[in-house]
């Protein structure tokens, strides 16, 4: 796949030279926290590529996919479709509203002539970011440092609908002094589920005990994943229970900013 | 539909009595948790697994695209070789030619080996409401009928007993106060109260794995030979078997078998795997007098024909590998899914079966849409795809609650005025920063929210929100990465 479509080959400044791309921030990450954003620009701009924030941009309209409301999840997914295809490469912080906008929308619109096309078109245009930063630019991050011992949990949206589970452990080992330790049963669901663990808190509550407690049995400082909702149910649970186990965004730790308070955390 | 459909108490209710049975955790653990170890076991150690995946898929996609053709060569080859073939529109339907075939041939015994589809169709219920005494030989379906419940697993019908449980059980049922505590012991006593009913059953009645159209055979495999005792020994053998259950050749069936088997229990092989074709002929060692097969459609042909994708379902050999390695089914168990047929599999058919309405309306939804399901599933149904199917259609009949419906008007709205969004969310970030103080994060939420904060902390936001600042930074170019657009 690479180098992209466009891309000149790796320049000095970095694979994403010249590469206009398009930042979709998500709900949960604008609101709740920002610097996995601001994460993804730094590293996407160490890479040499020039990022852009539509300001036009809302939510995916996953939460009504999800609870079955087609009409309004189609009126939603118009308007990311059009703020978004001017761009030759859209980047997202999130496995599952990627996954909304690359598969999703496709299914949403497959009978309609004119968004058809349109989402379509979309969807061979975005990449979740830890995707984009290997399989599409192939970069290694510059390295930072951050002594601890880490473990890494598999979203399931990123995992299954998206195919990522080697490249957050590859471009984790650019940070030096991180130790990744396995996290048992990575890939099974941690839970959150969207709406899904408002609807059954306690199903949703019993779920996540179990993850939290895969998660302590590693002895890790650190967990690690991509998808915000995730992390904070499992951050949420791990807080409740008095854990010390600090949680953040791959990127984030990529960035350097894995010593800043993590998820639920004082200052 | 009879028994199969009784959807009391609420699934909420249930839900809540199945987590608070910590016995049901263990059990479920305990056989999940090997069915999951054993399953990934041999599933890597086949090289060309995926090929006999896209492979099965193709043979029952093909089989249900002629479901028609197949059918009937099914019929005509079934009857040639001198089986009766009956075909019955409905699970009630279905439960009166069986109970009607008994009645004919006078029985007042009959064996039962296990079959999801006889729980589907009622027809424990129907046996007994017509008199006729019913023994399960199956040992975990026996176990199931001393305890009066219903299977909670398509392939362990007693998962959720521990042997604590089925000692009692056994100690009562079998009238053998003093009972060791052993499997094998137990298993002896079973066996001895079994060995006297299959001598004394007037008729056997079996599911069906596979059925052969080529030949008109019905294929069926166990781990306990029971099977074989039920369809040999009594005069009288009735198959039930849904029609998706069609395969061209014994071959088909085969490669089949071998997706089923290692899918359900990470074994290699079943134990038992017999393939009946008519009744005994002349000459033959034993066999039944009288071969019955009957063919239930209950909804299955409008399953073909539904938009939503549900004739995909059709292709389910039902080896229970989604539940297995479903994370709510693993904290629920079988029961709490309402239906004949639990996990992903169950929340998809259920709906199906027994119509879509405020009673199983909670399955499609009491799911995280992880995908696991799919991704172990041995022929590929989107399961995660067909429950939100459920969850579109709950949506357009007015199902879903007030509350959902005007959320999400709302959310949409917002989500199509850019500015509007922005400043909204920018409200919502600050509230839950004041909420949460210094300490940055939240115990307890207000209205729904309360259902995050009675079980976990909500983490704060960590600072205004990015999509605001960065329109800040638009106006005052220069400060910040990216371009504001
Ligand atoms: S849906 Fe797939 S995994 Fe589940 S029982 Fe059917 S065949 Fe097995």
């Amino acid at each position: 796949m690479r180098p992209d479509d466009g891309a000149p080959a790796a320049a000095a400044e970095g694979p994403g030279e010249g590469l206009e791309v398009a930042l979709f921030v998500t709900c949960l990450v604008n609101v709740m926290r920002p610097q996995i954003a601001e994460s993804a620009i730094d590293l996407l701009e160490a890479a040499g590529c020039h990022v852009v924030v539509p300001l036009e941009q809302t939510c995916c309209g996953q939460p009504a996919l999800n609870a079955g409301d087609a009409e309004d999840a189609k009126a939603m997914a118009r308007h990311q479709i059009a703020v978004l295809e001017p761009f030759a490469h859209v980047v997202v912080p999130s496995g599952s509203c990627t996954a909304t906008i690359a598969h999703d929308y496709v299914a949403l619109f497959a009978d309609d002539p004119v968004w058809g096309p349109r989402a379509r078109a979309l969807a061979s245009r975005i990449h979740e970011v830890l995707s984009f930063l290997v399989d599409v630019l192939g970069f290694t991050p510059p390295p930072v440092r951050l002594p601890a011992t880490a473990t890494y949990h598999d979203t399931c949206s990123g995992l299954r609908e998206l195919g990522i589970r080697a490249q957050p452990r590859q471009l984790l080992k650019s940070v030096e002094g991180l130790e990744l330790v396995p996290l048992p049963d990575a890939d099974v669901c941690c839970g959150f589920g969207g709406t899904f663990c408002i609807k059954y808190p306690a199903i949703a509550d019993a779920v996540v005990t179990e993850k939290t407690a895969a998660i302590r049995s590693t002895g890790a400082d650190i967990l690690l994943g991509g998808d915000l909702g995730c992390l904070m149910n499992m951050a949420g649970k791990l807080k409740r229970q008095g854990s010390t186990v600090r949680t953040y965004h791959t990127v984030e730790v990529l960035a350097g900013r894995g010593a800043l308070p993590g998820l639920g955390e004082e200052r | 539909m009879a028994q199969a459909s009784e959807i009391v108490p609420g699934f909420d209710r249930r839900t809540a009595e199945a987590l608070a049975n910590r016995q049901l955790k263990i059990a479920i653990d305990r056989t999940a948790g090997t069915a999951r170890a054993k399953r990934a076991a041999i599933v890597g150690e086949w090289p060309d697994f995926a090929v006999a995946r896209a492979h099965g898929k193709a043979i029952k996609d093909h089989v249900v695209a002629h479901l028609g053709h197949y059918l009937a060569e099914f019929e005509r080859n079934a009857v040639a070789s001198g089986a009766v073939v009956h075909f019955a529109r409905t699970a009630d339907e279905a439960a009166t030619i069986v109970v009607g075939i008994c009645e004919a041939a006078g029985a007042k015994r009959v064996t039962r080996s296990k079959s999801m589809l006889g729980e589907e169709i009622g027809l424990p219920h129907a046996l007994e409401a017509a008199g006729i005494e019913r023994t399960e030989t199956d040992l975990a379906e026996h176990i199931v009928q001393l305890a009066g419940e219903r299977p909670s697993h398509i392939i362990w019908p007693a998962m959720h007993k521990t042997r604590e449980e089925i000692h009692e059980l056994f100690k009562a049922g079998h009238a053998a106060p003093d009972l060791g505590e052993t499997p094998v012991e137990m298993a002896a006593s079973a066996r001895r109260i079994l060995r006297e009913k299959f001598h004394a059953a007037d008729v056997g009645i079996s599911g069906a794995n596979f059925l052969i159209a080529d030949s008109g055979s019905v294929a069926v495999v166990t781990n306990e030979g029971n099977a074989e005792l039920t369809t040999t020994l009594p005069p009288v053998h009735i198959v039930t078997a849904g029609i998706e259950k069609l395969v061209p050749s014994a071959g088909h069936a085969l490669q089949m078998l071998r997706l089923l088997v290692r899918s359900a229990t990470g074994a290699a092989m079943t134990q038992y795997t017999t393939f009946h074709t008519g009744p005994k002929r002349a000459g033959d060692a034993d066999g039944p007098r009288e071969f019955h097969i009957v063919l239930v459609d209950n909804g299955r042909t409008r399953m073909l024909a539904e938009e939503g994708g549900l004739r995909d379902m059709l292709r389910c050999i039902r080896c229970g590998a989604c539940m297995n390695h479903c994370p709510v089914f693993n904290q629920i168990g079988g029961h709490a899914y309402g239906g004949t047929y639990p996990g992903p599999m169950g929340a998809v058919l259920t709906p199906a079966l027994d119509g879509l309405s405020m009673q199983t309306r909670d399955l499609a939804h009491a799911c995280t849409l992880n995908g696991r399901c799919r991704e172990v599933c041995p022929v590929d149904i989107p399961l995660p795809t067909l429950l939100r199917g459920w969850r579109t259609k709950s949506w357009r009949e007015g199902l879903e609650p007030v509350t959902m419906r005007s959320g999400l008007s709302l959310w949409r709205s917002l989500a199509t005025h850019p500015l509007a969004y922005r400043l909204g969310v920018a409200a919502a970030s600050l509230a839950l920063r004041l909420m949460a103080g210094r300490s940055r994060r939240i115990r307890r939420l207000p209205l729904v929210g309360g259902a995050w904060t009675r079980h976990r902390d909500m983490p704060a936001p960590s600072g205004s929100t990015f999509l605001n600042s960065a329109a800040a930074r638009a106006r005052a170019p220069g400060r910040g990465k990216g371009e504001i657009r």
